[in-house]
């Protein structure tokens, strides 16, 4: 688990986009999983993505679905039976404590509920890594706190985290390994103490 | 050990690969058709364009079947029409059928006098009244000659024909054939002319449902967009644009369907009229079962071929970002 930093512009949107192949490097190159993401064809993009949870401070979820649809799409996405996107999907839901929301629809949660669902549905399908940008960009500093908990969560049982924010404060709450960029360029790294990344 | 305790459990769980699959393109399948079902007046309206397009040489094509049917049943039957003079007798036209009657080529001969023809005239042509002004009954005697089989090919009949027209008492005397002839080549140009018209209007299919495709592309952009951002491969995210293009062309085969028996129904109770008037057994045709499947297939095939082209052009245009 590792927090990214750094100001506005510094990069920290465009290497989590590079992760998930949402952009392409024009130099360089991207590595993940050991896999040069500039050889990965247009075709095999979907599959990369699928290793790929992705956080979005806007949440990113479907306003006509509900709860339980919106958290279900990566698994209905690559074909899971029904029965287990059922489990998994409750599973995600219970995980984020919103599992008596499933039915309800995005629009009628507040702003930390849809923040998780959006969480849910990252993992939902047990990616190796995943992505947040921004995740708690939108939150009071305790839902901020109360995400930021969940995530060292799912870092305990061994999810990859990558976690760009700005917020310095929770950032050195959560005692993690911390990437700063600035215009571009990594310019500090501090594996602040018992750093799992 | 382990492994081999691990793997028929691993198999057993998840049904089949192709099963899920089928599952799946059932439920997109269902799922286009239920989206449809809930705007139900737009469907509808989109729909009857496409019935509209595709029933109009669906229609024509029936009609001209039953048309062909028609002259089907002249082609074995030449016949030839002797027009007699007016101011011919009686005597003399009995004595010019038995002359006509020894004759090897002839077959049977119908002879409609005078009267028969105008009261025929004057049940059928409406112009009954037109003809009671007139002093006089103008018109001629008809015999109707049928030739032999072997006699009825063109160049036989022709040679008829010639024969006849030295006919002392005859008028005018024509090959019905001839016009048979004319009207196979009317019927050929109709057809080509249908054939014209049905390609021109699959064209208008695939632009209307292309372009019902591409404004549903639009309604659902950000539904793409994290679809694909989840992982969704390109086939998974037309697949419903594909089925909801398949169901357009099926209504609309349908609606075309309903129309073109809707207008046979209406046409039916004149026609039938009509063919009363020539004593014709002609019975027209309603769309049968090949036509009905070559309309219905080809409208959705239509329908699943603009979908493919519109979301092909529009869906690269949708990246997440």
């Amino acid at each position: 688990m590792a927090f990214l930093t750094g100001h506005s512009g510094a990069g920290k949107s465009t290497l989590l986009k590079l992760i998930g192949l949402l952009e392409h490097a024009t130099r360089g190159q991207v590595m993940v999983d050991g896999r040069n993401l500039g050889k990965v064809k247009s075709r095999e993009i979907p599959y990369h993505r699928r290793k790929i949870g992705m956080i979005f401070q806007d949440h990113r979820l479907l306003h006509d679905r509900t709860v339980f649809d919106n958290v279900a799409m990566p698994l209905i996405v690559s074909g899971a039976s029904r029965a287990e996107t059922g489990r998994r999907v409750r599973a995600a839901l219970d995980k984020v404590s919103l599992l008596n929301k499933e039915k309800a629809y995005p629009i009628t949660l507040s702003g930390g509920e849809q923040q998780r669902v959006g969480i849910a549905r990252a993992v939902v399908s047990k990616p190796p890594v995943v992505v947040a940008d921004e995740p708690t960009g939108n939150l009071d500093p305790e839902l901020s706190k109360e995400i930021m908990d969940l995530f060292s969560q799912f870092n305990q049982v061994g999810v990859t985290l990558l976690i760009a924010t700005h917020d310095i404060d929770l950032v050195n709450q959560m005692n993690q390994r911390v990437l700063t960029l600035g215009s571009g360029q990594l310019i500090h790294d501090s594996v602040n103490l018992q750093g799992t990344f | 050990m382990k492994a081999d305790a691990q793997k028929p459990a691993r198999k057993s769980s998840p049904p089949s690969r192709t099963h899920i699959w089928l599952l799946r393109h059932l439920q997109v399948a269902l799922a286009s058709l239920g989206r449809l079902t809930r705007s139900p007046i737009g469907t509808l309206m989109t729909a009857t364009v496409l019935g509209i397009a595709v029933s109009l040489p669906a229609g024509m094509w029936v009609m001209l079947d039953n048309v062909k049917q028609i002259s089907g049943n002249w082609d074995g039957g030449a016949s030839l029409s002797m027009f007699l003079k007016a101011e011919a007798n009686e005597q003399q036209i009995d004595g010019l059928i038995d002359k006509l009657k020894l004759m090897p080529e002839i077959q049977q001969i119908n002879y409609l006098t005078r009267d028969d023809a105008l009261v025929e005239f004057q049940q059928f042509s409406g112009l009954g009244q037109a003809l009671e002004i007139l002093q006089e009954n103008p018109l001629p005697a008809v015999l109707i000659i049928t030739p032999t089989q072997q006699h009825s090919t063109p160049s036989q009949a022709d040679l008829l024909l010639k024969k006849l027209k030295q006919e002392p008492l005859a008028d005018m005397t024509q090959l019905d054939m001839e016009w048979v002839e004319r009207f196979h080549a009317i019927t050929e140009i109709a057809i080509r002319a249908v054939m014209v018209l049905a390609s021109v209007l699959s064209l208008a299919v695939l632009l209307i449902i292309g372009n019902t495709i591409r404004l549903e592309i639009q309604n659902r952009h950000d539904e793409i967009e994290i679809t694909k951002l989840v992982g969704a491969t390109n086939s998974f995210i037309r697949r419903p644009f594909l089925y909801t293009g398949f169901w357009y062309g099926l209504l609309g085969g349908l609606i075309a369907w309903f129309l073109v028996t809707l207008s046979l129904w209406l046409l039916s109770g004149p026609i039938e009229k009509l063919t009363g008037l020539y004593q014709s057994q002609f019975r027209l045709d309603v769309l049968d079962l090949p036509t009905t499947m070559v309309v219905l297939l080809g409208s959705a095939f239509l329908g699943l071929a603009g979908a493919r082209i519109a979301v092909g052009r529009h869906l690269r245009a949708i990246e997440p970002e």
